[in-house]
């Protein structure tokens, strides 16, 4: 081992938040003080609590939570896939669909007209602007981009998340051993 | 009649030797020498049936792969169990199986006590290759205590053998075939509606996944007691 260097060249990642419920995200900060110990090698250039308009150039890692559920999700992931070199899909979401695909065997019509119409007693009406359009069906990540990793679980365990992102730090890539859901 | 006496054949699982009765199935065998085969459709006290295919074998001569739980054993077997390749075959009939119906772990009255879902863990299953289905299933809620939930149906007929093998009821049974293939109660009729069904929920317990449950548990809230089955098989032996 060389002797400590400051600055040490810091791990660019990234976190993206699809169509999921933002638990895999609170997973990752469930990992509390180690996040501390993280921030020494890592620095968060994306994520939800990140102002910035763009997704910047040159990820070294992106945490994917969520599913591919509208227009917008595919466009991003694409754009999040080429800018980053290594993808993981966090959480069963991302990794199989989980609940946002349970929609898939109604329908996204039948969907928003039960969220916009049947449920709605003030001028409903299915919103065609600002809000993204949903695809027919809600797939995992790797059915639209190739990814490196899969960390299932809902949410993942803290434990598990901060171990997967330990090795990767020590420049281990191996699929962890959890179970769905 | 005198019993002709029981002839041992001697074989080999991954390398090891084993001995084995010449009635026995090289999945038998290699359980009493604790070699793993993962199964689905197979439980102790049922007739076998070779269905979910996971228990594939390699056998020395034999260019195609063999169902463990009924090949019987034959002298100078070579048997491997375990294999980069058979691991492969063995995720894809897994990941097969999560991509033809709608199992969503996290929202199952079985999470975490799951034969399908330990065995994904088991076996390595990252994420399944195939492209999902999302078949549209029903749910039979029509029985008073249970559900039937095709979604979670895996096709194993456990249901099946022990309503007609252990109860003697035979409520179950398989309708149509490829990716219309359903167990069904009676004749095709809501479960509720079955003049054959005792109640004695048989089925539920030894459903491997969350297909049958009993109502009124929530997620992750049921586990399967299958403790009754090797006594009753017991039981059925003595009385031959």
């Amino acid at each position: 081992m060389s002797a400590p260097v400051i600055p040490v060249e810091k791990i660019r990642m990234a976190t993206v938040w699809l169509d999921g419920c933002s638990g895999c995200h609170m997973s990752l900060l469930d990992t509390d003080e180690r996040l501390i110990a993280l921030a020494q090698r890592v620095t968060v250039v994306w994520g939800p609590l990140v102002d910035m308009k763009e997704f910047p150039a040159n990820v070294d890692v992106t945490l994917v939570e969520g599913a591919i559920s509208s227009e917008e999700d595919l466009h991003r992931i694409k754009m999040v896939r080429s800018r980053s070199k290594l993808l993981i899909s966090l959480g069963d979401c991302a990794v199989t669909g989980n609940v946002p695909a349970m929609r898939n065997k109604f329908g996204a019509d039948a969907v928003l007209r039960r969220a916009y119409l049947e449920n709605v007693t003030l001028d409903p009406q299915i919103p065609r602007e600002i809000i993204p359009t949903l695809l027919p069906k809600v797939r995992p990540v790797h059915e639209a981009v190739p990814v490196d990793l899969f960390i299932p679980g809902c949410p993942p365990s803290a434990d598990l998340i901060f171990s997967v992102l330990s090795d990767l730090l020590d420049g281990k890539v191996t699929n962890p051993a959890a179970k769905f859901g | 009649m005198t019993k002709s006496p029981v002839r041992v054949k001697t074989l080999t699982i991954d390398g090891r030797e084993v001995g084995a009765r010449e009635d026995q199935t090289i999945l038998e065998v290699a359980r009493e020498n604790d070699i793993f085969i993962p199964t689905l459709c197979d439980l102790p006290g049922l007739s076998t049936l070779g269905a979910c295919r996971l228990c594939l074998i390699e056998l020395k001569g034999v260019p195609r792969l063999l169902p463990a739980c009924v090949t019987r054993v034959a002298e100078g077997m070579e048997v491997v169990a375990n294999s980069e390749r058979l691991d492969r075959y063995r995720r894809s009939i897994l990941e097969l199986l999560f991509a033809e119906r709608n199992h969503v772990c996290s929202v199952c009255v079985v999470n975490g006590h799951c034969d399908l879902q330990s065995l994904a863990l088991k076996l390595g299953m990252t994420h399944v290759h195939f492209p999902y289905q999302y078949p549209s299933l029903p749910v039979d809620a029509s029985h008073d205590r249970f559900v039937a939930d095709h979604n979670r149906c895996i096709l194993c007929a456990r249901c099946v053998r022990v309503c007609d093998e252990i109860e003697g009821a035979h409520t179950w049974d398989v309708m149509a075939r490829g990716v219309d293939c359903r167990v069904i109660t009676d004749l095709a009729q809501p479960w509720g509606k079955s003049e054959s069904c005792t109640g004695c929920g048989k089925c539920v317990q030894v459903c491997p996944t969350g297909a049958l449950s009993e109502k009124g548990k929530s997620v992750a809230e049921m586990s399967k007691r299958r403790q009754f089955l090797p006594y009753l098989t017991l039981m059925r032996e003595g009385r031959r």
